[in-house]
Formats: C-alpha cells, sequence, structure tokens
C-alpha cells in the first residue's frame, strides 16, 4: 500500500500531522451544532423510533404497534389527519395559484402585489390559538358572519347543518393559512415565466387558453404540486388550531397525541409512540416529494 | 415553509423586471395600460382580500360588543397573566434567538471556509423540523426528558430549558437559510484571511467581521423566530409553560369578548414582526417569511 504513494518531499512528513490536527480542530467548529441536535432532536426522536418497536405485553421487539394503528383508535385520526389535510392542500393550492396568477400576471398596480406578499407573510404566519378564535367570532354560533347570514337571509348557518367544529369547519379555518402559503411558495413560479415563451405561442398562434394549457402549466405543474405537497405536511402537523376548535369532538392525529400525553388515553404508551412515528413518516415522503419536485421546477426557473 | 430559495437570489430581488417583463407580454393592447389591469385580477384580488379580511373585522367587531366598547380591553389591559404571559413569551423568545444565532452562525460560517463537504449534512439537520411537526417533537422531548439519566420536566427551570431548546430547533430551517443565504453574498474565505493577517482569532473574526455583515440575515431570521414564539401553543401547553399562547387558549374557554381583544392583538404583534422582518429584508436577497401553521 505504502510502496504507491509518492516518495516524500522533505516537506510532506511534518504536514501530515499538522493536517490531522487541523481536520481535528475543523471539526470541532461544528461540534456544538451537532451536539444540541443529538440532544435535543436525535435522543428523542431515537426515543420514539425505540419505543414504537417495544412490545408492552411481552418487552420484545416487533412491528406490533405500528399494525396496532389499524385499530379503531388511530385508523380514524390519521383517516381524518390526511383528508383535512389533502383538502385544504388542494383547495388552497387551487386558489393561492389563482390569486398569485391574478397579481403577478393581471397588471395590478404594483403596491397590490407587495401588499398581498406582506399579508400572506402575516397570515401564514397567524395560525393556532388567534386563528382559532377569529374564526369562533366570524363563524362560531355568535359570530359576525353568523349573526349576517341571519339578518339578511332569515336563516342561522346552523341550520343547514354546518358546523365551524366539524370537518368542514376546521377546513375552512385551515385554508387561511393554507392559501397564504401557497401565495409565498408559487409566486417565483410564476414569475419564472418568461415572456418569450408567451411570445413564442402567440406567433404559433395559439390562443392565451391554449398558452396556458400547453406551456404555461406544464412548466408550473412540479411546482405546483410540490407546493401542494408542502401545504399537505403543514396541514399533517398543526394541532393548536384544531385543539382550540375541536375541544376533543374531531379525532386528528395530532390531537390523539396531544392527548396521550397528557393522560395515555391509549393505555399503551407504544401505540402513541407508533402513531409519533407514523406522522414522521408521512411528514418524511411529502418532504421528500417537495424537494424532488422542487428540484425539477427549478430546471425551468433557471435563468 | 421555504422563504429564499437557495442560490438564487429570492422573489422580491427580481420582482421588478420580471414585473415588468410579464406585464408587457400580457397586456400588448394599448388600452389596457399599466396599473389599471385586468378585471378578472381585481375580481379575484377582492375576493381574496374579503376572505383574509372578514375574519379581523369580525374579531375586532366581537371585542366591540360590550358596553362600553372599550371593556375587553380595559379588563385584558388589567390582567397581570396578559402581561405575564407575553412577558414570558417574549423573554423565551429572545433567548431562543441568541441561541439559535449563536448555534447556526459559526457553524454556518464554519461549513462554508472548512467543512464543505458537510454542508448537507448539516442542511439536513437543519430541516429535520419540518419532519418533526411540533407536537411529534414536544412528544419525544418529553418523555425522553421525564426520566432517567436526565430528568428536565421535573422543575420549573428544566421545563423552561426544554421550551426553549425546542424553539431554537424549530428556528433552524429559517435560521439556517437566512444565515446561509447572508453568508453566500460575501466572499468568507477572503474576509477571513484578511481577519488573520491583520492578527484578529476566531472569535474576534465571527464577532467583528462575518457577524456585522449578516446583520440583515440574522435579522430577518430574528424576526421570525419572534413571531412563530410568541403565539406558539403546542410545545408550551404540553410543557406546561405559562406563555401566551396557553394564557390565550383559556381565555378563550373562559370568557367571551376578552379573547378576542388579545387575538387582535397577538394579530398585531405578528403584523408588526413581520413589517420589521419585510423592512429588514428590503433590498437584500434575504428573503425568509414562511413560518407555517401551528
Amino acid at each position: 500500500m505504502t510502496t504507491l504513494e509518492a516518495p516524500p518531499t522533505p516537506v510532506a512528513p511534518p504536514a501530515a500531522p499538522r493536517a490531522r490536527a487541523r481536520s481535528f480542530w475543523a471539526w470541532l467548529g461544528v461540534l456544538p451544532f451537532f451536539l444540541f441536535a443529538l440532544l435535543f432532536i436525535g435522543f428523542p426522536a431515537m426515543f420514539l423510533v425505540l419505543g414504537s418497536l417495544v412490545i408492552e405485553e411481552t418487552g420484545s421487539i416487533g412491528l406490533d404497534n405500528y399494525f396496532g394503528l389499524t385499530g379503531d383508535c388511530c385508523a380514524i385520526a390519521f383517516r381524518n389527519s390526511i383528508q383535512l389535510s389533502l383538502i385544504t392542500a388542494i383547495l388552497g393550492a387551487l386558489f393561492g395559484l389563482i390569486l398569485a396568477a391574478a397579481v403577478i400576471l393581471g397588471g395590478l398596480p404594483s403596491g397590490i402585489r407587495s401588499a398581498l406578499m406582506t399579508f400572506s407573510g402575516v397570515a401564514s404566519n397567524f395560525a393556532g390559538i388567534p386563528l382559532a378564535l377569529a374564526f369562533i367570532f366570524t363563524l362560531g354560533n355568535l359570530g359576525l358572519v353568523t349573526k349576517l347570514i341571519q339578518d339578511i337571509f332569515g336563516f342561522r348557518i346552523q341550520e343547514t347543518g354546518f358546523s365551524l367544529y366539524s370537518m368542514a369547519g376546521l377546513s375552512i379555518v385551515y385554508l387561511y393559512f393554507q392559501f397564504p402559503l401557497m401565495v409565498l411558495v408559487i409566486a417565483p413560479a410564476i414569475d419564472g415565466l418568461r415572456k418569450e415563451w408567451r411570445e413564442a405561442a402567440e406567433n404559433l398562434g395559439a390562443t392565451p387558453a391554449q398558452y396556458w394549457r400547453k406551456v404555461a402549466l406544464p412548466i408550473l405543474t412540479p411546482s405546483i404540486l410540490g407546493a401542494g405537497i408542502l401545504l399537505f405536511g403543514n396541514a399533517f402537523g398543526a394541532q393548536a388550531t384544531a385543539f382550540q376548535l375541536s375541544g376533543g369532538t374531531i379525532q386528528l392525529a395530532t390531537l390523539v397525541i396531544t392527548a396521550q400525553m397528557s393522560g395515555d388515553v391509549l393505555f399503551n404508551p407504544g401505540l402513541g409512540y407508533a402513531m409519533a412515528m407514523g406522522m414522521v413518516i408521512i411528514m418524511g415522503l411529502s418532504i421528500t416529494g417537495y424537494s424532488i419536485l422542487q428540484r425539477r421546477a427549478e430546471r425551468w426557473l433557471r435563468s | 415553509m421555504s422563504g429564499g430559495s437557495g442560490g438564487t437570489p429570492g422573489f422580491g430581488a427580481r420582482l421588478p423586471e420580471a414585473f415588468e417583463s410579464l406585464q408587457g407580454s400580457l397586456n400588448p393592447s394599448p388600452k389596457r395600460r399599466r396599473g389599471r389591469g385586468a378585471l378578472w385580477a381585481w375580481i379575484v384580488v377582492i375576493l381574496g382580500a374579503t376572505y383574509f379580511i372578514v375574519p379581523l373585522i369580525a374579531t375586532l367587531e366581537f371585542s366591540l360588543r360590550p358596553e362600553p366598547p372599550t371593556r375587553a380591553y380595559v379588563n385584558v389591559l388589567a390582567d397581570k397573566r396578559f402581561f405575564d404571559g407575553l412577558r414570558y413569551s417574549f423573554i423565551v423568545g429572545l433567548i431562543t434567538i441568541v441561541l439559535s444565532l449563536g448555534l447556526i452562525v459559526p457553524t454556518a460560517y464554519w461549513v462554508r471556509l472548512r467543512l464543505p463537504r458537510l454542508r448537507p449534512v448539516v442542511e439536513f439537520v437543519t430541516l429535520l423540523p419540518f419532519v418533526l411537526p411540533p407536537i411529534v417533537l414536544a412528544y419525544g422531548l418529553i418523555r425522553f426528558y421525564s426520566r432517567q439519566p436526565l430528568v428536565l420536566t421535573g422543575t420549573e427551570l428544566g421545563s423552561d430549558l426544554l421550551l426553549v431548546a425546542a424553539y431554537v430547533v424549530l428556528s433552524f430551517p429559517y435560521m439556517y437559510r437566512a444565515v446561509d443565504n447572508g453568508l453566500a453574498s460575501m466572499d468568507v474565505r477572503v474576509m477571513t484571511e484578511a481577519a488573520q493577517s491583520l492578527g484578529a482569532g476566531w472569535f474576534r473574526i465571527l464577532w467583528s467581521v462575518i457577524f456585522p455583515n449578516l446583520r440583515t440575515a440574522a435579522l430577518s431570521g430574528a424576526f421570525l423566530t419572534l413571531a412563530i414564539v410568541i403565539g406558539e401553543f403546542t410545545i408550551a401547553s404540553n410543557l406546561a409553560r405559562d406563555a401566551f399562547g396557553p394564557y390565550l387558549s383559556l381565555l378563550g374557554r373562559d370568557k367571551i369578548y376578552e379573547p378576542a381583544a388579545v387575538s387582535l392583538i397577538s394579530f398585531g404583534l405578528t403584523w408588526l414582526a413581520m413589517i420589521f422582518l419585510a423592512l429588514v429584508a428590503r433590498g437584500s436577497r434575504t428573503r425568509v417569511q414562511i413560518g407555517g401553521a401551528r
């Protein structure tokens, strides 16, 4: 092995240990960060992984807890969470796309665009308890819109079967942060549509509808899908808004974990850990999907 | 959830050219002048704005329902727990920002300068909060630190520490992105060598050379972190901390009009943080403004 090396020059031997010492110092520079990450991300995550694999009755290792997720407690919660996230991701992506397109392509005064962007920043961060409360004051039993509809049309929206404290109600509330998030995420992609593409399409005789169907939308598709997945994950991990609104009436994955934390409602800690891991797996898949699609989208956005 | 895009300038930076070119191509007819806009665009924007604004108006109206209209606000401002919660969350937010910057700035700098191969690993770690939703992070932290060898949940200080640690983790994605974008816009190597040749040590380089150049990035990361931490509920309530989020949640269950007043104040605080963020980020390449849902 050593015979293949170049004959040592006079400078080389003293340089080698110094290089090793330097690389040791170099690694020391990132030690605090990795130590922190290990303590407050790594250990808790490993604890959840191990906990989800330990079977309580026997104390052995296996996947039983994950199979247990198909039972009544957890299957409904996961189904509700996925359904809520899917609906709000699709609607949020659709409305967000239309709004972003209107502001960027509709020829509106430029002040409107910056106002919308700042507002989207605020709205996508205005989540959790105050958001849930704001909707109670809007569409709850005593809410302003409930009252207005009653005054104008003479019926209470609650009579139609609508409730803010249901999946449909929760979807409307979730859209309040989904839709501005879409605006923020998709705006760069819409900005990236080049005017040459449109001109080329027009020169070939395309109508605006054809341009959108055959050129703009295919280019935007990876961005739209990626943003949609991001929205899905965004809703899937949300807890506070649903907690304040549902008060335990709606089963969501995040709320079952909350209940499990405060009082072991599942009577089996392993099931709670498996539930948490199930969430991590779904979040991991969606983030992976997002980054793959984002990379695809960037092909077109490079200038 | 990702604001500034990796190496390319954020959308704010390339806005003017893109805006004009797109407008030119979309409104070829001279009748539609710039600044008026298409009818459909106006309708969409008005509908969107309505959906955004109605809950805020409803909250305002609700908060003014009692007699006299200022009663809810007077009650809130007389409530000691309101200020205690706000102060607690604010202090926790400040500590989070300092710790997060203290961890991220040297790491991002060092990785750029000495360990470029490690960059994907660091980036991956900073993105982990997207995979671990706050409730799962809280679950893991509380269960792990409530038993041997390290019991932290038993004491007030330990719980405070866990809360700050969890918030630092939550701030990683934004902080790292902001700081790394900031570092990309300067020549780290040349600046380091210049400082070294003048006799500066590592601490001095970080503190008086690198950090001042990252002021914009650090501030935008800081304001976003503050906006997230001030209203955070999930982790704070599970750690039984008397923070602003849990206070508002309880108020929402106990009182009728006061929660509306506090919600509006909370919205105002988010708005304030975002305005500072926009001011700080103006004209820079750093644009991080999305914190995600809770």
